[in-house]
């Protein structure tokens, strides 16, 4: 059973560590208010697709460590990306019937709660900074959204087929 | 019930998932709140951040790897003009470094003939930036050092060119520093032409700070070196910082609209100079 499980995890943990790899990649200053929420997009996917194994528990985990990760206030990412999974679990049957380009929109909403709660803790704590900041992934990871969301329909075919 | 088989395609209700969330929203406010007020939670930090070192470095490799593979296919002939320029360029250092030993000693001297207490001489250590990119709301930068290496919080950075930023947070192994253009970042600088002091705050683009706090009638140009004057206390004295590069005064306004452009290269940097300094008295030095 243990086995079992953990062999259903690791393609799971293995996209996020290679999200966070993406989320500290250097990128030219120019693009890199741009760089897309990876984690919040794969959370909110896995979420989706396997609500009691990823729920809001490990994106708590999953958000602090973002937090370290960029030296942001020890809670925040938390926070926000748990709020966003915890709505994707609330009704993960709902967005399962989506059709993509409903499901696209679903996902720009909660980027954009994730980014505005982002920018209110920020905002409390003082810290400035430019609005492209909080739009740019929000864009991007909207964008980007139909291609991972079949990339990793096809990771998680090929995990739970056992090959 | 059938979800106590734990199969994720159930349809049925994830159990006590309010309660979870409500319960993590908690902690997380709590820990945003400690975090914030008092830094009780530098260990947890530093724990977390261990692991995902290997991850930095990870991401940092193919960078490396690229600039190793660049400088050990250079071809000869390359290698041989820089060496020839590098040479032309140590010769005219050199030469400037003697004349600052005389000015040293003879600074020296005076400052010894005043009684002036104790002047900072510095402990300068290179360190190498991770190709890491960190906090998308600050201009920051992961630096291959850390507490391990005697690395502390506040400590000031400077590249071949002018003063970089400093360390906000000193990891294990690594450490995190803010860059002067940040916009939370300020810093007390003073003209060098003059010695105006005033101060530089970023502005959030890499290449631009502000000089928010000078009069219309200050006496500054364009082409003014700034340079700190380590009022701070962070930052060592007489580091440049910027150069100004446009002073618009608006007659109604109390103050100038004053911007520089940052001396060190910002967004280029790949190795930088961490500066211990430390007071010493100066009879001591004047009797060597």
């Amino acid at each position: 059973m243990s086995r079992d499980r953990t062999s259903r995890r690791l393609p799971v943990i293995i996209t996020l560590v290679v999200g966070l790899m993406l989320t500290i990649m250097p990128l030219p200053e120019s693009i890199r208010a741009f760089r897309p929420d990876w984690l919040a997009l794969l959370m909110i996917f896995w979420a989706m697709q396997l609500p009691r194994t990823w729920s809001v528990g490990s994106a708590w985990v999953v958000g602090i460590v973002l937090d370290v990760s960029y030296g942001t206030l020890l809670g925040q990412h938390a926070l926000a990306l748990c709020f966003i999974v915890f709505i994707t679990v609330r009704f993960h049957l709902l967005m399962r019937v989506f059709p993509l380009s409903q499901l696209s929109a679903t996902v720009f909403a909660l980027l954009a709660i994730y980014q505005f709660l982002l920018f209110w803790i920020n905002g409390v704590a003082g810290v400035v900074a430019p609005a492209t900041a909080y739009w740019g992934p929000v864009i991007t990871g909207t964008l980007l959204w139909p291609f991972l969301f079949m990339f990793l329909s096809g990771v998680r075919y090929r995990a739970s087929s056992g090959g | 019930m059938v979800a106590s088989r734990g199969n994720d395609s159930n349809p049925a209700r994830i159990p006590a998932l309010g309660l979870r969330f409500l319960a993590l929203v908690f902690v997380s406010i709590l820990l945003m709140y400690l975090d914030h007020r008092e830094n009780h939670l530098d260990g947890i930090r530093r724990g977390i951040g261990a692991a995902v070192y290997p991850l930095r470095l990870a991401v940092d490799a193919p960078v490396r790897l690229w600039g190793w593979l660049g400088d050990s296919t250079t071809s000869r002939n390359e290698l041989e003009l820089e060496l020839g320029r590098l040479h032309a360029e140590r010769l005219l250092t050199n030469a400037r470094l003697q004349r600052l030993t005389a000015l040293e000693a003879e600074n020296a001297r005076l400052r010894a003939l005043l009684d002036a207490r104790s002047r900072v001489r510095d402990e300068v250590r290179v360190a190498e930036i991770m190709a890491v990119n960190a906090n998308p709301y600050e201009h920051n930068l992961v630096i291959d050092i850390g507490s391990r290496d005697g690395v502390y919080d506040g400590q000031a950075i400077v590249d071949a060119d002018g003063v970089v930023g400093q360390v906000i947070e000193t990891g294990v192994m690594t450490a995190q520093a803010v860059l002067i253009s940040d916009a939370d970042h300020a810093l007390p600088v003073e003209v060098n032409r003059n010695g105006l002091r005033t101060i530089a705050v970023g502005t959030g683009e890499i290449d631009q700070l502000d000089l928010p706090f000078l009069p219309n009638n200050a006496d500054i140009r364009a082409g003014d070196l700034l340079v700190t004057s380590g009022l701070g206390g962070a930052f060592p004295a007489g580091y440049p910082v910027a150069v100004v590069n446009s002073v618009t005064r608006i007659p109604q306004e109390p103050f100038a609209d004053v911007t520089a452009t940052p001396s060190a290269a910002l967004d280029q940097v790949r190795e930088v100079m961490l500066i211990w300094s430390r007071p010493t008295v100066v009879r001591e030095e004047a009797d060597e």
